[in-house]
């Protein structure tokens, strides 16, 4: 790719210029949206480092759930008036600020000495790809050569869900959470609530599908799924699920569950744990990323809503 | 200086200012934004070092981009739990602060449910 320097630079300056402004800005609104267009610039400079995939997962869940999820939290909490009983006085951010900047340049100093060459396992990665039947490298790398991050990844989503459910109160366990929009949303946001979804679901899947030759995957394309579904939530075209629905719990732990099945199958079919048999790896990782597709989904658009608020009917 | 040395700086950057922010902020809501700044920054600086390696006939070496992805899937995951964490602290107590004096008498929700 042929890009001019000065596009770089102008990248490099707005990042840190939006981030800057996430970290002063005085309204936490303010620095929630700043937050949420800084994860979409590091996906550009994600882009210029030649690693579309990691752009497309920064860019779908650093910036838009995660922004989604500080956005209705930033609309609960407020700025809040803060308790000055201890200010920290114009000295004492002086020198945290002074603290800061000695370790941005330590840190600077030492990625500008290291040496030319770096170790590298992509020769490697290269070699085998043909082996796994797919395109895509960095898909081999998550569902063959270390499925077992990938695995143990899905699994930290369900930790996780499990995690925020701890938060409800004792009499609304069982229950659903709060609607993530207005009672009566506007009528462009439910407009866009009916024609976005089924957009986000036909890319969502394709992501998927294309992840094993080209650049996307289970987390992009799940994500994309769970959007969607945010979505609907937020212009109350859907409500929230309740927590202790049985299809909820089996689509939020059924994609890790196969990929372990699987893995444990490998003991018998292939000699290894979470090894493919020779010559249909790829049909086997497609069909764990499905599995695995739609409980990433599930799970981050559970983290999304929160923990249970409000009893069903 | 090209397109690797300047996302190398700007993660550097990003870690200080985060780090700053983490600090500095008392709300706590901005505590976890600023985290999540540190965590783009720990990100790029991570790809921009791992890009070096890129030089074998690939754009890019997969192994550390693989890593980063898990890394953000994993990070959305800690800071939702500490969005949970937050709500479910500024519901007993009405403030988004961490306060010397925390009241311990028994919750506002409690209150409200008796």
């Amino acid at each position: 790719m042929n890009v001019p320097f000065g596009f770089d630079a102008s990248l490099a300056v707005l990042t840190l210029a939006v981030a800057g402004y996430a970290i002063a800005v005085r309204e936490s609104f303010a620095a929630v949206i700043a937050f949420i267009s800084y994860g979409l610039l590091l996906a550009l400079v994600w882009v210029r480092l030649s690693a579309v995939d990691v752009a497309l997962t920064e860019g779908a869940i650093g910036g838009g759930v995660t922004g989604a999820l500080l956005i209705s939290a930033a609309a609960k909490v407020g700025n809040g008036v803060a308790d000055v009983s201890r200010p920290l006085g114009r000295v004492g951010k002086f020198f945290i600020a002074f603290l800061c900047a000695v370790i941005t340049i330590g840190i600077a100093v030492a990625f500008l000495s290291l040496p030319e060459s770096a170790p590298t396992l992509a020769p490697l990665a290269a070699e085998h790809l043909p082996s796994t039947g797919l395109g895509n490298p960095v898909t081999a790398v998550l569902l063959s050569y270390r499925a077992i991050d990938t695995l143990l990844e899905s699994v930290v989503l369900v930790f996780a869900v499990v995690g925020v459910w701890t938060f409800a109160s004792d009499h609304h366990w069982g229950g659903a959470p709060e609607s993530p929009g207005r009672d009566r949303p506007e009528e462009p946001l439910v407009f866009l609530g009916q024609i976005l979804p089924p957009l986000g679901i036909l890319i969502g899947v394709h992501l998927v599908w294309t992840g094993a030759t080209e650049p996307g995957g289970a987390f992009q394309g799940g994500t994309i799924l769970a959007a969607a579904w945010i979505l609907t939530m937020v212009a109350g075209l859907t409500k929230p699920p309740s927590i202790g629905g049985r299809w909820l719990r089996f689509a939020l732990v059924g994609g890790p569950a196969l990929f372990l099945g699987i893995g444990v199958a490998g003991f018998v079919i292939a000699k290894a744990f979470l090894a493919y048999p020779e010559g249909y790896a790829k049909a086997f990782i497609l069909v764990i990323e499905a599995g695995v597709t739609v409980s990433i989904a599930v799970a981050l658009g559970l983290l999304a809503l929160g923990p249970p608020g409000r009893r069903l009917p | 200086m090209n397109a690797l040395t300047l996302a190398g700086l700007s993660g550097a950057a990003l870690i200080g200012m985060g780090l700053y922010g983490f600090i500095t902020n008392a709300h706590l809501l901005r505590k976890i934004v600023a985290f999540n700044v540190i965590g783009g920054g720990v990100f790029l600086l991570f790809g921009a070092v791992a890009h070096r390696g890129a030089a074998s006939g690939m754009s890019a070496d997969p192994v550390p981009q693989a890593l980063v992805i898990t890394g953000i899937v994993v990070a959305f995951s800690a800071t939702a739990l500490a969005v949970a964490l937050l709500l479910r602290y500024f519901k007993e107590t009405g403030t988004p602060f961490l306060s010397d004096n925390c009241e311990t008498s028994g919750s506002r929700s409690d209150v409200e449910r008796s």
